[in-house]
């Protein structure tokens, strides 16, 4: 009888084992994220972990390529009219909708007409738009009232909200709902019964997505898939426990190694350490509502005094991953420029110190607000406190956890009464490297979209023409002196650039680390 | 008993308003916007404000909590600003982990420690007593992250022998969910292990001391029979009491420990929650914590009987 049992057991033990050993025969690439994945609609948030799961689902029209060069990637191929006002697109062959039904033009007027009413650069693209519409089944126009120069830089913009192209079903949500159902047409399906908030996000190979023929780069290219599934570990978010997981190999990428730990997982034999080619800015935001910042001679004071070394030296610490770059708009890239940044680029305490005295500075406390649970920006607040004081301004440094941060910034309050004068963060390249994307520039005092409402009809001006321009030599000169008169006014201070490191196991190859999002194709284990 | 039963099951809805408004206002007066962390980083403040809205959260104070506590009446605990998933849901997904975790780390807290207990003070003053007591005080001292990436440094990445993170479902199978929980357990078993240890050892010390220990003594009863049959079981209740303490303390413990050990449990939940200001996931977290304590309490009352026969409900 025992005898039978066991058999009995052991047969059983044996079928269920079956499946999983189905199962291991997959290829499947554990990702630890540098985030939650919360919001599954990357239109809705400008979250970076939206855009991330976009990039998995979705595809774009047009793409960024390593170079910051924008390369058509739905799109087969496009006309602009003489006068520079219509756009007729035609989309590649065999486009294709995850549950089956072919990618048309009308998905791509809607996708843009949602897309548009959320995103700032989209909306700024809305203001010169006269119509997008669908012609014939494959292809779309986007009529303009004048002439705009950013309309396939918008189409192909990297990061958030990056204008993914959904069913128009779907796309027809409002745009301030989110989207309830993930049918995309790029090249990883998303797996919606998998998916566990917190824990896990599941993406598997979509075998009919048809690749472009040229080699990936950035989010252009061919975007083929060698893996037959990608998880997300959404669990494991504790610095110290992804290193641990990754050097036991229980992972094969962490999408954000701490600094602390960059030099641990170099000396690692079995681990592959990587720069991005694309960096991310650090800035310090000024109020300007409220005293003193709304002084604009001591804000060009805290300009002078803003040295970036001891920021990055601060910071990051190691010297591999970071350098001072005196553009707005991020250097390596094409509007990098340094025109107008002697003030700050050149500036000394000395200078800064002349400055507050002239600017009639009453020693009214600066508000920094310092988030404290954030350790890649929270030491810049300490800097930045450090620096005025030695200029002459009194500071209030203000500890609190982001989320506090974040919404109090979007006071305008006085700081006696809850708002603020200073803040830090710090942003991906593409997600201000042209006078238009730029979320520090616009100045349009209270309406401004972006918090810390700065006012100044001539960066504005300056702002609308570069939009306006179609030639890329006189839009290079136009985006100096925008960054000009944004140094003038003191809209913000950038205080250095960096590259976030990413590690891998060894075995992973193709991996791409172009730094303008993450993505996860071309890999292969 | 039944009278008494029903009488602490009526206690738990004023004890569950209480804490329901309590938590409710308590969320409202912290700093921090739920609409704002949504929105992400480069999100205007219109989007913040028309996310508000639609969360609800431009209503008046009063209105929030009344759709609040309608729901809660009906048995639901609303939905979470930022999972877009049913609270009750989000904690169902959650629950196995937690309390295969807090199951694991009771059991073996209290297979290590009342034993360990029991003889120290049998062997009262001697090294075995001074050793425990020592451990106590480590037990006690040293934070539960400090004890994780010990054992994960030394069991897994030196030794190799387990998992540096994650969790495995009881349904993928027996050895892999041990396996998964077994340095998780061990953590945070610790510092229950040096609680009930102690609590243990001076309760079976009091007993010791007892007229009828030395009548048992007297009898002839060999000294194991002593311990365990006569002096552990009159021990027993503030044993039992400090175990209900320690279950219910298990749930900031698991915080730590789901997070050190990347446990997808209602600890790191509470945790995601509590930053993301997702006021409804906090509410019903809290809610469900408190009728858990509520719920060990009891049963803790009711071993009282089982342990003692001359208490009466």
């Amino acid at each position: 009888m025992n005898l039978k049992r066991t058999l009995v057991a052991v047969g059983i033990a044996a079928a269920s084992s079956a499946p999983i050993a189905l199962a291991q025969a997959q290829t499947v690439l554990t990702v630890v994220p540098h985030s939650n994945l919360a919001i599954l609609d990357p239109i809705w948030t400008t979250a970076y972990m939206s855009r991330n799961h976009g990039y998995m689902i979705y595809d774009t029209l047009f793409g960024t390529d390593e170079n910051s060069k924008i390369q058509p990637q739905m799109v087969d191929t496009w006309t602009v009219s003489a006068d520079k006002r219509v756009y007729d697109f035609k989309l590649r062959a065999g486009l294709e909708w995850h549950d089956g039904a072919p990618v048309t033009g009308e998905d791509v007027a809607a996708s843009l007409a949602r897309w548009g009413k959320r995103d700032a650069m989209g909306g700024a693209l809305m203001t010169f738009v006269d119509k997008i519409e669908a012609v014939g089944k494959d292809g779309f126009r986007i009529t303009l009232k004048e002439p705009a120069g950013f309309v396939i830089e918008a189409l192909g913009k990297p990061s958030s909200n990056v204008p993914f192209i959904m069913p128009k079903r779907i796309a027809e949500t409002p745009p301030d709902k989110q989207i309830a159902e993930y049918i995309g047409s790029g090249p990883y399906v998303f797996q919606k019964d998998e998916f566990k908030p917190g824990d896990k996000a599941v993406y598997t190979k979509f075998t009919k997505y048809v690749p472009r023929k040229e080699t990936a780069s950035g989010t252009a290219g061919g975007k083929r898939v060698h893996v037959d599934k990608v998880v997300w570990n959404l669990a494991l978010r504790d610095y110290q426990a992804q290193v641990n997981a990754l050097i036991k190999g229980e992972v094969d990428i962490i999408e954000n190694v701490p600094f602390q730990h960059y030099e641990t997982l170099v000396k690692d034999p079995n681990v592959e350490v990587r720069k991005t080619k694309i960096g991310l800015q650090y800035m310090c935001r000024f109020n300007h509502l409220h005293p003193p910042f709304n002084n604009v001679k001591v804000r060009q004071a805290v300009l002078a005094s803003f040295n970036q070394r001891p920021f990055l030296q601060a910071q990051v610490g190691v010297a591999d991953l970071y350098k001072p770059c005196p553009s707005m708009f991020t250097c390596g890239t094409p509007y990098g420029v340094a025109t107008g940044s002697d003030i700050q680029s050149k500036g000394s305490m000395k200078q800064a110190q002349d400055l507050l005295k002239a600017s009639g500075y009453d020693g009214t406390p600066v508000v920094i607000m310092k988030p404290t649970d954030l350790s890649s920006i929270d030491k810049l607040p300490e800097v930045a406190a450090q620096l005025m004081r030695q200029a002459g301004l009194k500071v209030d440094l203000q500890a609190m956890d982001w989320q506090t941060l974040v919404s109090r910034r979007a006071k305008k309050d006085a700081p006696k009464d809850g708002g603020w004068n200073m803040f830090c963060t710090a942003w991906v390249s593409p997600d201000i490297d042209n006078p238009v994307n730029n979320a520090a520039l616009p100045a349009r005092g209270a309406s401004t979209p972006w918090f810390g409402w700065p006012e100044d009809a001539k960066l504005e001006e300056l702002r609308r023409a570069f939009m306006m321009e179609t030639d890329e030599k006189k839009k290079i000169a136009m985006a100096g002196a925008v960054q000009a008169r944004a140094f003038e006014v003191a809209t913000h201070a950038p205080v250095g650039e960096f590259t976030q490191p990413l590690a891998g196991r060894k075995t992973i190859k193709g991996w791409m680390t172009h730094g303008l999002a993450h993505t996860y194709w071309n890999i292969s284990k | 008993m039944y009278p008494f039963i029903a009488r602490r099951l009526l206690a738990t809805i004023p004890v569950l308003v209480i804490v329901a408004v309590l938590v409710f206002l308590l969320l409202r007066i912290t700093p921090g916007d739920p609409a704002a962390i949504l929105a992400g980083d480069a999100a205007s403040t219109e989007q913040i404000e028309g996310i508000r809205k639609t969360l609800g959260l431009d209503q008046p104070l009063p209105v929030q909590f009344g759709i609040w506590a309608l729901q809660m009446v009906q048995g639901d605990l609303g939905e979470s600003y930022y999972y877009k998933v049913r609270v009750t849901q989000l904690i169902a997904q959650r629950i196995e982990a937690t309390f295969s975790l807090a199951l694991v780390t009771i059991v073996v807290a209290v297979l290590i420690s009342v034993p360990l207990g029991v003889i120290a003070a049998w062997r009262f003053g001697g090294w075995f007593d001074r050793f425990l007591m020592g451990f106590s005080v480590f037990g006690f001292s040293v934070p539960v992250f400090i004890v994780g990436y010990l054992l994960v440094w030394l069991v897994s990445l030196k030794l190799g022998w387990l998992p540096v993170q994650g969790y495995k479902r009881i349904d993928a199978g027996l050895w892999p969910w041990i396996q998964h929980l077994v340095l998780p357990a061990i953590t945070l078993s610790v510092i229950y292990i040096a609680l009930i240890a102690r609590v243990t050892r001076a309760s079976v010390l009091e007993a010791l001391g007892e007229d009828y220990i030395r009548t048992a003594r007297a009898k002839g009863l060999p000294e194991s029979k002593v311990l365990v049959k006569h002096a552990l079981a009159n021990a027993a209740v503030p044993i039992a009491t400090v175990i209900g303490i320690g279950i219910a303390l298990l749930i900031g413990g698991v915080v730590v420990t789901e997070s050190v050990y990347a446990i997808p449990g209602l600890g790191r939940l509470t945790v995601d929650a509590v930053l993301a200001r997702d006021f409804p996931t906090i509410q019903g977290l809290i809610l469900f914590f408190s009728l858990i304590y509520v719920g060990v309490n009891l049963l803790v009352d009711l071993s009282y009987v089982v342990f003692d026969p001359r208490i009466r409900y």
